[in-house]
């Protein structure tokens, strides 16, 4: 069995862990990103559109090349890969942590490091996970699964589809399968606003005239052997009202309805999920419970742009890299954060007082003006007018050290939305 | 085909399945006929999985009777053919006095039946065998003989058997025209191929009746009372011990918690008749149901934990009872009709009944000098130690480059089942576990479509979920602007 | 006066922009919260055109298909007879990211270059 020491381990090769890695081979850690595919980059990959990076790169890519830049990085860093490799478990012997990884060249490989970084990102909620009744036919897909058949291997998944969710991914395989010759008969969302960015709507959908059917779900599939037709219906207040249902015709559907993050591997060392997001629970240093084991991109909370991925991985490679050279582990005390009810999380859950501190955070409510809010204990320390608010985009909130600053060690962070007046 | 074969079974399932591997020790020439793309595709896939306890039926039924008989036949079959399998036990809970009563009554027969070991049981003991039990149990059985079982790779492992001995395998065949010449059946197939055999069973499952009615053999209906099941992560907290029954009702055992044997937790089934045969379908109020009927035995299923839902029908038939002799009206025609639950538990023991009517019937029933009664289970990359992982590894790379993430599945395992003929999405799945985790193969289906066009020579194309009209992909980015919307 | 509203492509805010078409023809815009809006309303009323991202086929055992995209928007009424001709194409790798594909396509001045490398 071979095995490999490294100061960082990053789990994952996409948007986040190839940030992660360059954050931290450029301090000089020898760090290593293991992948489960050949090649680095992640569902990047597949995301063959443009409207990438504007924030990250201040240039506007397709998912392959702001793959191909975050990799150069990593690479011209210094970062190793250990790729067609899958992790199978992590042990936490304190000082160390030992990685069992997989992969075909190499039979199993144990790689030795100090600190962790989880990158893991997200599977998609498929049609078995949410109970969709109806028959059991061929031609249903989650939409990434769609995109990978479409965009790498060139593959039709059908003629006629229905999309169920106005998730982003939903939003842009509308378009990827209008150009290529699928007719798209619907978007389904079952919520009474999309869920996915309003470019996306104006881009996908309103170009092609592609109706999108809000507060309306799938309440059955037919089909034998593939898909035939689906069945509609208006939802009301959970309801679905099958007197005004109909049937479209389809052959094919595709599944938009979240992301979850994959967290079994990192569960099984102990570390500990945060349920509004499904992804680790972390403290002000992106650090998980378990001391040394990270986490950033969409395996800590779902994001919706990948520039905000790069920009946490990077913060989250300098907490590790600063972790892993700390002589003295007792941390500083951090104080906590918690969200008032219009938000439905924020990430992270704790904050370094005194240090400059970085926010994401999902609203529950749609609104065309909002304030946010942010106050340690009862002193108000930040206030912020923010546009078009809604639960499909992320706040990102940045609170300047100078006011971290005034709170004083182990205050609650508290983070409020409300509605105002446009 | 291969000359006249001694035995035709119409249908792969359990049944058919089980009395392939039970006659393939004998010098006959037996033939397996299969209308789906793989065996056990049509009830036995979607079953519950259990090895029943032996007390829900009198001694004067025959599905009585070979319940128990085919309980007791499991242990040593599973030693055998290394098919998952698990003794966990059974446990039914009641939660009235009304249910209690009838638990008292199940009892009985359990003792009248000799069910080994059976216990009537205190709220406390319940509680003590089963600690997810809801705390409102008002007491139960146990019966520490019942099971759980892989229903679909216990038919894969009982058609692998069969076919070491020699017994062949014919996947699509559907069966249209049977003729009976000179002491000879003829048995044609939809697409025409011809399969010519002294004695023919009807193990068709839900279509035995159209079987029955090819040969000219007794009219009777078989009807589909449909079954839904879902299933929840193996993360659930539910997991219980042991196979968590209801107190049963008319006509079904009820909504079941079940420990599947690879670690997932199961619910249902449903019973409900439904006109259509094929329906697979599941529905919103039964989804409903059976989460109800389940959390209120075991407070911790959540509908959270759900991976998907599927349905299957039991084969039922007036009476209730199987139906297992040779047709009176057709010659050397076995009918094995009407294997509704326990047929699954009963198979073993319904396989040596079928044997027994044959050689009552005058077939020389004469062993082999060699047979296979052993199976070497197929390696699991997930169970192996990291230090067999690797040694696995210098055999054949393919053994630690992991396909399906959920559950764990190598590529090696992959490329075996294709190799054992099961080169379906489905089929794999069944053989392998690959695709049948939490992402229900978002990640791992066009990785193994790959693996199948590369093993068989398919195009992407060509490859199927189940055989039939279910391919997975419809066409190339060539065919822009000459078909649908341009 | 003739008022249209239209989100933004230009970036991922997607602003809300309401443009009015004065008597003589120019536009009034609002709405906007960054000179792109302009832009984009400017030609979204004139000649709207799109960023066209697509994939070719290529003879790398390693990618069946390369992405693609035009280097600026396309005319919208280009984007179908470019689509045509992209899937009916096949290319020879190796292929390198920012390679051109396709030069001036139709007389447009819009190239189409490779998005990904088809070797590592």
């Amino acid at each position: 069995m071979k095995k490999l020491y490294y100061d960082i381990a990053v789990i994952g090769g996409g948007a986040a862990g190839l940030t992660a890695a360059y954050g931290c081979a450029s301090e000089g850690m020898k760090t290593v990103v293991i992948d489960r595919e050949e090649t680095p980059g992640g569902v990047l990959l597949q995301c063959i559109h443009n409207g990438f990076g504007l924030h990250y790169f201040n240039a506007e890519l397709t998912g392959p090349e702001y793959a191909a830049r975050v990799l150069k990085q990593a690479e011209d860093a210094g970062a190793s890969f250990l790729l067609s490799s899958t992790v199978m478990k992590i042990e936490d012997c304190g000082e160390e942590k030992i990685l069992t990884v997989y992969s075909k060249a190499d039979g199993v490989t144990l790689v030795h490091a100090k600190a962790v970084i989880l990158a893991m990102g997200c599977r998609e909620r498929c049609r078995g996970n949410l109970g969709i009744p109806g028959d059991r036919a061929a031609g249903i897909f989650t939409a990434g699964l769609a995109q990978r058949l479409l965009n790498v291997e060139g593959c039709l998944p059908g003629r006629k589809a229905v999309i169920v969710g106005s998730g982003d991914i939903g939003l842009i395989m509308a378009r990827r399968l209008t150009w290529c010759g699928i007719e798209v008969k619907a978007v389904i969302e079952i919520m009474p606003y999309p869920s996915g960015l309003s470019r996306n709507i104006a881009q996908c959908l309103e170009d092609f005239n592609i109706p999108l059917h809000l507060s309306t779900g799938v309440v059955n599939i037919h089909g034998r052997d593939r898909v035939e037709s689906v069945t509609a219906a208006p939802v009301e207040n959970g309801i679905p009202q099958m007197d005004r249902a109909w049937k479209i015709e389809c052959d094919t559907v595709l599944f938009s309805v979240g992301l979850i993050p994959e967290n079994e591997l990192a569960k099984e060392c102990g570390v500990v999920l945060n349920p509004a997001t499904n992804g680790a629970w972390v403290d002000g240093n992106l650090m998980t419970n378990v001391q040394g084991i990270f986490s950033c991109g969409n395996v800590l909370h779902v994001h919706d742009l990948v520039d905000f991925v790069s920009e946490e991985a990077l913060r989250c490679a300098a907490c590790a890299v600063q972790w892993s050279r700390s002589k003295e582990k007792s941390p500083v005390l951090q104080g906590r954060t918690t969200c008032g009810e219009h938000l439905r999380y924020v990430v992270p859950n704790c904050y370094v007082p005194g240090g400059e501190g970085h926010f994401y955070m999902r609203p529950k409510i749609v609104a065309s003006a909002a304030e946010l809010a942010v106050r340690a204990g009862e002193r108000e320390i930040l206030r912020k007018r923010l546009h078009w608010v809604k639960p499909a985009e992320m706040i990102a909130v940045t609170l300047p050290a100078a006011l971290a600053a005034d709170c004083t060690p182990g205050e609650t962070l508290n983070f409020e939305l409300k509605e105002v007046k446009a | 085909m291969n000359g006249c074969y001694d035995i035709a079974i119409i249908g792969a399932g359990v049944t058919g399945a089980a009395t392939a591997a039970a006659l393939s020790r004998y010098r006959l020439k037996v033939i397996l006929l299969e209308k789906e793309a793989d065996a056990g595709f049509g009830v036995s896939k979607a079953n519950s999985g259990i090895v029943h306890g032996g007390f829900h039926y009198p001694l004067s039924t025959l599905k009585g009777r070979l319940e128990i008989l085919g309980n007791l036949m499991f242990e040593k079959l599973h030693y055998e053919l290394g098919f998952p399998y698990r003794r966990c036990g059974i446990i039914v809970a009641a939660f009235s006095e009304e249910e209690l009563a009838e638990v008292r009554r199940l009892y009985r027969q359990g003792v009248e039946n000799r069910v080994p070991r059976i216990e009537l049981c205190s709220a406390e003991r319940m509680l003590e065998l089963e600690p997810k039990l809801s705390p409102d149990v008002a007491g139960g059985l146990y019966a520490p003989g019942g099971g759980v079982v892989e229903p679909y790779r216990y038919v894969f492992s009982l058609l692998e058997l069969a076919k070491r001995n020699g017994v062949e395998f014919l996947a699509e065949y559907k069966l249209e025209k049977a003729s009976f010449a000179d002491g000879v059946w003829t048995l044609q197939a939809h697409d025409g191929r011809r399969v010519e055999a002294k004695y023919a069973v009807n193990a068709a499952g839900l279509h035995a009746d159209d079987v029955s009615r090819i040969f000219g053999a007794e009219e009777f209906r078989i009807s589909a009372r449909k079954g839904e099941e879902y299933l929840l992560d193996r993360a659930s907290a539910a997991y219980p011990s042991k196979v968590v029954f209801p107190v049963p009702v008319k006509h079904s055992k009820g909504v079941l918690v079940i420990p599947t044997v690879d670690g997932t937790t199961m619910v249902g089934p449903t019973a409900e008749i439904v006109e259509d045969k094929e329906d697979h379908s599941t529905t919103a109020e039964n989804m409903a149901a059976v989460f109800r009927q389940a959390k209120r035995m075991v407070p911790a299923v959540s509908e959270r934990d759900l991976i998907t839902g599927f349905s299957g029908s039991r084969p039922v038939m007036d009476g209730n009872d199987f139906y297992i002799a040779f047709s009176k009206k057709a010659e050397n025609l076995i009918q094995a009709a009407g294997i509704q639950s326990p047929g699954l538990t009963a198979s073993p023991a319904i396989a040596e009944y079928i044997c027994g009517l044959l050689r009552e019937n005058g077939v020389c029933l004469e062993e082999k000098r060699q047979f296979a009664t052993m199976l070497e289970s197929p390696v699991q990359i997930r169970k192996q130690s990291t230090e067999e992982a690797d040694r696995l590894h210098g055999e054949d790379p393919a053994w630690t480059n992991i396909i399906c993430r959920c559950e764990k599945i190598s590529e090696a395992e992959i490329v075996e089942a294709i190799r054992h003929g099961h080169t379906t999405l489905d089929g794999i799945k069944f053989y392998t576990r690959a695709g049948m985790g939490r992402c229900q193969g978002g990640f791992c289906s066009y990785k193994i479509l790959k693996i199948i066009a590369r093993e068989t020579g398919m195009s992407l194309e060509e490859a199927t979920k189940r055989g039939g009209n279910t391919g997975f992909i419809s066409g190339h980015l060539q065919d822009y602007g000459k078909g649908g919307r341009t | 006066m003739r008022k249209t509203e239209k989100i933004c492509i230009g970036c991922p805010a997607g602003c809300h922009l309401e443009i009015t078409v004065r008597e003589d023809g120019s536009l009034q815009i609002a709405g906007n919260t960054c000179r792109r809006g302009i832009a984009y309303a400017e030609n979204e009323m004139r000649d709207p055109r799109r960023v066209v991202t697509a994939v070719v086929h290529c003879s790398s055992e390693r990618l069946p298909c390369i992405p693609v995209r035009t280097d600026q928007a396309l005319p919208v009424k280009l984007i179908e007879p470019l689509l045509r001709r992209l899937y009916s194409m096949k290319v020879c790798a190796p292929v390198r990211a920012g390679d051109i594909l396709i030069r001036d396509f139709e007389g447009s001045g819009i190239n189409v270059v490779f998005t990904r490398d088809s070797e590592p």
